[in-house]
Parts: C-alpha cells; structure tokens; sequence
C-alpha cells in the first residue's frame, strides 16, 4: 500500500516537471511562437515513472535481506572483464580504420580527443586530488599556441606540438601558485574563474586572437613531410605512394595521429604513477598533512601535477586546432571542461581504463543514442505515436543524464572504483631484495 | 651531554590566539622525553611547531646543533626527525607496502628493503598485512603503520603524537613495548606527546608537564609520576 502510495507522489512529481518541460512544445509560426501541447509524450513518460518506481519498491521488499548482491556482483563482473578489455579496445581501436567508414573514424577521432583529455585531467583530479574545474583552459591554450605560432610565424603541427605542450604546463604552474594553499570548493571556484579568464581573454584581445571570428586556415600536419593536400602535386602522400588522393586519407591519419598521442599520455601516467613523484601526487590526495610530515615538498609536487596535466591538455589542444582547421573561443566553454571532469568522476577517479570507457560512453554513446532514437522514429510510424515519434531525436539528453543518474547510483565510485597497487611484491620475494 | 633538540623561549600563535607562552625543553641523544598534558593545553602544537607548521614567532628552536626554527617544514623533515602525527593520518586507499615506501620517499637511501625488515621485525602484523589498504586496518594496525612509516626515513629524532588515542589498553601497551625495544636496541631518540599519563610517563625517561601553552614541572619519569599534583591532575582513576 505504501509502495502504491509513494509510485503516485513519484508520479504527481513526473507530472509536474514533464508537464511543461516535454508537454509544451514550441514552433515556430508565421506569427512568432506558438505552442503545440503534446499530452501523449507527458503520459508516457509519467506512466514509465510510476510502474518504474513501483516495480523498484516491490523488488526492494523482496530483496529486503540482501541489498548489496547485484552491486558487488557488478563489481566483480566489471574488475574480471577489465583484464580483457584493455587489450580488446586497443585492438578495436587500432582496427577501426579499416572498417572504411569516415562516420566512424570522425567519431572515433573525437572520443580519443576527450580520453586524451580525460587522462590528463585525471592526472590532476583523479591521482593529486585537486578538483578543476578550468581544465579547457589548457586545451584552449594549447590550440592557439599551435594556430598562433603558425599563423604568425608559419610554424608545422610537429614543431609546434611540443611547444603547446610546454606553452600549456607554463599556463599550469601560472595557475598553480595562486590555488597552492586552497582546497576544495575553493580551488574548484578559482581554476573554473581560470578557465573563463582565458577564454574572455581569447575573446577580447582581437588583434592577436582575432577575438570571436576565430582563425582559421590552420595548417593541417605532415607524415615526415608529406601533406595530404587534395591537389596530389609533388610532395603529398598520395603522390609519394602513387595513389588518389581522398580526404579519408587524411582522416585515418589525424586518427591515428590522436590514437598515439592518447597512448602517450597513458603510457606517461602510468609509469609516473610507480614513480616517487607519482606515488607522492596519490599521497597528496589522501592526506596532505601526513605529506608534509615525511618532508614531501607539497608545493612543487601540487605544481608538477598541474603542469603535467595541462600539458596533455595542451597536446590535446594543438591536435584539435590542427584537426579542425578553425578554432574560436566558442570551442573552450565551461561545459567541455564540465564534460571531460564529468568523464573522469564516471570512469572512477584515478582509474586508466575506467577514464577510456566513460569518454567512449559519454561521447561515442551519446553520438549512438542520437542515431538510434532516429532509427526508432523511423519504425513508428503508425498514426498512435504521431505526437512522439517526431520529436524522440530531442531526448537524447534526458534519457542520457538519466543513465549518468543510475549510472552513479549503482557505481558511485565510478565505473573503475578500485585502486591498484603501484607497487607490489610476490610472496616468496624478500622484501630485503627489492629497493622500491 | 649536549642536547639533540633544544627549543628555548619558544612561542606560537593561531592567529591571534597565543597557543605557546615561551616553552623551554630539551631532548638528548638517546633519550624518551615525554609531554604530557590536558586537552588544550598545546601539546600537539608545541609537536607540529618542531616541524614548522606553523612556525615559532620568537625563540629558538635547535636540533643537532642546527638552528631549524624558519626552515620550511619539508626541510625540517629531511634532517632525520620523523613524526608520526595525531590520528594516524596514514594513506588509506595505498596499500600498506606503499605506505612504507612514502615514508623513505626523500630520504635518499638505497637500501629500504633492509630498513623495512626491521619495521616488520618491530610490528609483525604489518608485514601480514603488507598487500592490504591502508584504510582496511583496524586503530592499532593504523598506529603501528603511521609508526613504520616514520621509521622508513631512519631517524635519529622520533616525534610520537598522541599514538594511544582511541585505542585499547592492550594494544596501547603494544605499541608502547615497541617504543621501549627501539629505543634499547638502536638508541632512537623519542619525543612522546600523550595524554595517558600514566603509560607515558613509566615510559619515558624524562617528562614535561605542558599547562595553557607553559611548561610548569619537568622531571625524571618515576619523579612525576610520584608528585601529588600530578596524581591529582593525571592519573586519577587512570591507571591502566
């Protein structure tokens, strides 16, 4: 009687956030906004939460004794299935291009860009503990050092990778000083007025940046001198190797290009992490009071994790400046940084793998929710679902942040809660023969 | 015998809160000094002033002939003093082994399979526990670890805050048996902060009573612990 009771307030709440959210819909008429109600879609949905809630509260009460079951059994599925699916997504990913199909490498090019970026700013949050909320700032600046330097001084992607990296982890310890002593809510407040700092900086400084016109025209990067222009003339990869030139070749190359420099950055953290400076930014991140008292310099070891993580951002900038050719300050808004925390707080701070599968998730599934409720619309075109059908494309965000939602509920710990050792020693080793 | 550590007139503020009133003590090589005194009355402080955090504002604090009164703390803590901090503060999601290994973090030396040995000579349980989290040990695991991970950096000077608190009688004598082992057979030399009083003094050799930020007696163990007020003050109903 309760569970009924408790699925009909759930359902008085639905209504009253859906009613006007997704039972109003507005269009454009001749004479300026009209607004076309949509009863079927708001029926639907307050229907699902109510049988939703009831279902979840009878299960409750049967499963009364044992809560914790399916959670820990997810657990160890997902920490058994890891082992496997580190080798097998890299597999995936270095095969992708040959599927042949350009939807899939653009999409696969952008999901690396954002593991690129998630395990750069999981070096920062997710090993040191300081929570960023500004971490596209080092993104931006890593992309207009690259289409600046070329630009102005017609410098290449490969020269200039290695400097918007360096430019970057500059911008890093720029930032770093100010927030050494803060912690918390108010580091967070001060790296997210770092981040819109920048980008209104880009904005207004118009005769370096061309403030929000952007540049364009940025150069495009080279396979040890050959470009992939499209006039196949002398010097260009297609005429090198004596084939057409087509813009998918470019495509798999800048994929390519990205899939190293996210294995770079991996490669990176993970040896950082078994070194004593790594080891020290875990330390931090668990207590800095005991850091101090083991005589860890705090202030360098807080700075070198900023400077680190803003330089992956910053190779992950130049590559995306490079990729898209144009760049403008609308490309460096609060939600990318908002996006790429969100990814590593959904992988599991500090977690490698879990940080890969919650870009793939937040980014490749989102792009694959989009093309699956077109797909649905499609199939239902009986005259009941007219007033749903339509419009199903627009709920790819709120089916999206409701799957963030559970997501969180069941694994709030994130995908890849668990921690491994940096260091370990077999059992029959003396502890005597190993020296750390 | 010259003393390995000697704080003279020493004083420290919290903002504009005087927590040390001009504190005077001394620590020899090879000694256990202890501290004792009520809540409040700045033991913990006149503990983290040593390290620097916050630093002395008049005084002089000297150890091995050294002045380190405005050193910065991790400086200070690179000299060979380690401490192991009120409430234990060890790293709960590293393992027990990473743990030990942050304690020899910057201390240089090369052979911290050795130095670890005699950590898990001094407490066993730790070395069964070795592959576990941190967070994963029971209160006197944690004391026993924060102890080890001092002793990681081969100190000559051992500051011990508080390593009784909230534990039981039982393992508090444990960790205080490991103390005296120590400091017998390598001649570790031990400040003690505590707040039983009882145990601490038999303990140490010598003790400081700290009142509202001022030593007001100082004596052998065995002498404070026969002194009336001190009975009056510390050990009424506390004997273990």
């Amino acid at each position: 009687m309760t569970a009924l009771k408790d699925a009909f307030l759930s359902a008085a709440v639905a209504l009253g956030l859906f009613g006007p959210m997704v039972g109003l819909v507005t269009h454009n008429a001749a004479a300026g906004l009209d607004l076309v109600p949509n009863p079927i879609a708001v029926a639907v949905l307050v229907g699902m939460v109510f049988f939703g809630r009831l279902g979840m509260l009878l299960w409750r009460d049967r499963h009364q004794g044992r809560p914790q079951a399916p959670n820990k059994a997810l657990a160890e599925t997902l920490t058994k299935a890891s082992r496997y699916l580190t080798p097998a997504l890299l597999a995936l990913a270095i095969a992708l291009p040959f599927g042949g199909s350009r939807y899939y490498v653009d999409l696969g090019t952008l999901v690396l860009t954002y593991v690129m970026l998630g395990w750069g700013l999981n070096i920062v949050v997710g090993l040191a503990g300081l929570l960023d909320l500004g971490y596209v700032a080092f993104y931006a600046v890593g992309a207009y050092s690259y289409a600046l330097l070329a630009e102005y001084f017609g410098f290449g992607f490969w020269i200039c990778l290695p400097l918007a990296g360096i430019l970057a982890a500059f911008c890093g310890i720029l930032l770093g000083f100010p927030v050494l002593r803060l912690r918390g809510d108010y580091l967070a407040i001060v790296t997210l007025a770092f981040g819109e700092i920048i980008r209104v900086i880009l904005i207004n400084w118009v005769s370096l940046t061309h403030g929000p016109n952007g540049i364009s025209d940025i150069p495009r990067p080279t396979l040890f001198g050959l470009s992939f222009s499209m006039d196949g003339g002398e010097g260009t990869f297609s005429d090198f190797f004596g084939i057409e030139p087509e813009t998918i070749q470019r495509v798999i190359f800048l994929y390519y290009v990205i899939l190293a420099l996210a294995l770079l950055t991996n490669w990176a953290t993970i040896r950082l992490r078994r070194m004593p400076l790594g080891r020290a930014w875990e330390a931090l991140r668990e207590d800095e009071v005991a850091c101090r008292s083991l005589g860890i310099d705090v202030t360098n070891t807080k700075l070198s994790a900023f400077a680190i993580g803003a330089m992956f951002g910053g190779f992950a900038g130049a590559f995306f400046a490079t990729r898209q050719a144009f760049i403008s300050p609308e490309s460096f808004t609060f939600i990318e940084s908002a996006t790429v925390l969100a990814i590593v707080v959904l992988g599991g701070l500090g977690s490698q793998l879990g940080v890969a599968l919650a870009a793939l998730i937040m980014v490749g599934g989102l792009e694959m929710l989009r093309e699956l409720l077109s797909w649905l619309a499609a199939q239902m075109d009986s005259p009941f679902f007219a007033g749903i059908a339509g419009e199903l494309p627009t709920y790819r965000m709120l089916i999206f942040g409701l799957a963030l939602v559970v997501m969180m509920v069941l694994r709030p710990r994130g995908l890849i809660a668990g921690r491994d050792a940096t260091a370990t020693l077999t059992k029959q080793q003396p502890v005597a023969r190993e020296t750390g | 015998m010259t003393a390995l550590l000697s704080l003279t007139g020493v004083t420290a503020f919290y903002g504009a809160i005087q927590a040390l009133r001009g504190v005077d003590l001394e620590v020899h090589e090879g000694e256990i000094v202890t501290l004792i005194g009520a809540n409040g009355a700045g033991k913990s402080t006149l503990m983290m002033t040593i390290c620097g955090n916050p630093q002395a504002r008049t005084g002089s604090i000297v150890y091995n002939g050294a002045d380190i009164t405005r050193l910065p703390t991790h400086l200070i803590m690179r000299q060979r003093i380690a401490q192991a901090p009120e409430g234990r503060r060890i790293f709960g999601r590293m393992t027990v082994y990473e743990n030990l290994l942050m304690g020899a973090e910057v201390s240089g030396q090369t052979d911290i399979g050795t130095v670890m040995e005699q950590v898990f000579t001094l407490f066993p349980r730790l070395k069964e526990r070795m592959t576990q989290r941190g967070g994963t040990l029971s209160g006197g695991e944690q004391q026993m670890l924060a102890i080890g991970r001092a002793l990681m950096s081969r100190p000559r000077l051992l500051l011990l805050d508080e390593p009784s608190l909230g534990l039981a009688p039982l393992v508090v004598r444990q960790i205080f048996g490991a103390i005296r082992d120590l400091n017998r057979a390598t001649g570790l030399t031990v400040l003690l902060v505590e707040q039983n009083a009882y145990q601490a003094l038999r303990l140490a050799h010598r003790g400081y009573v700290l009142v509202n930020g001022a030593i007001t007696m100082a004596g052998t163990g065995a002498e404070l612990l026969a002194r009336p007020e001190i009975r009056a003050a510390y050990l009424e109903g506390a004997h273990a």
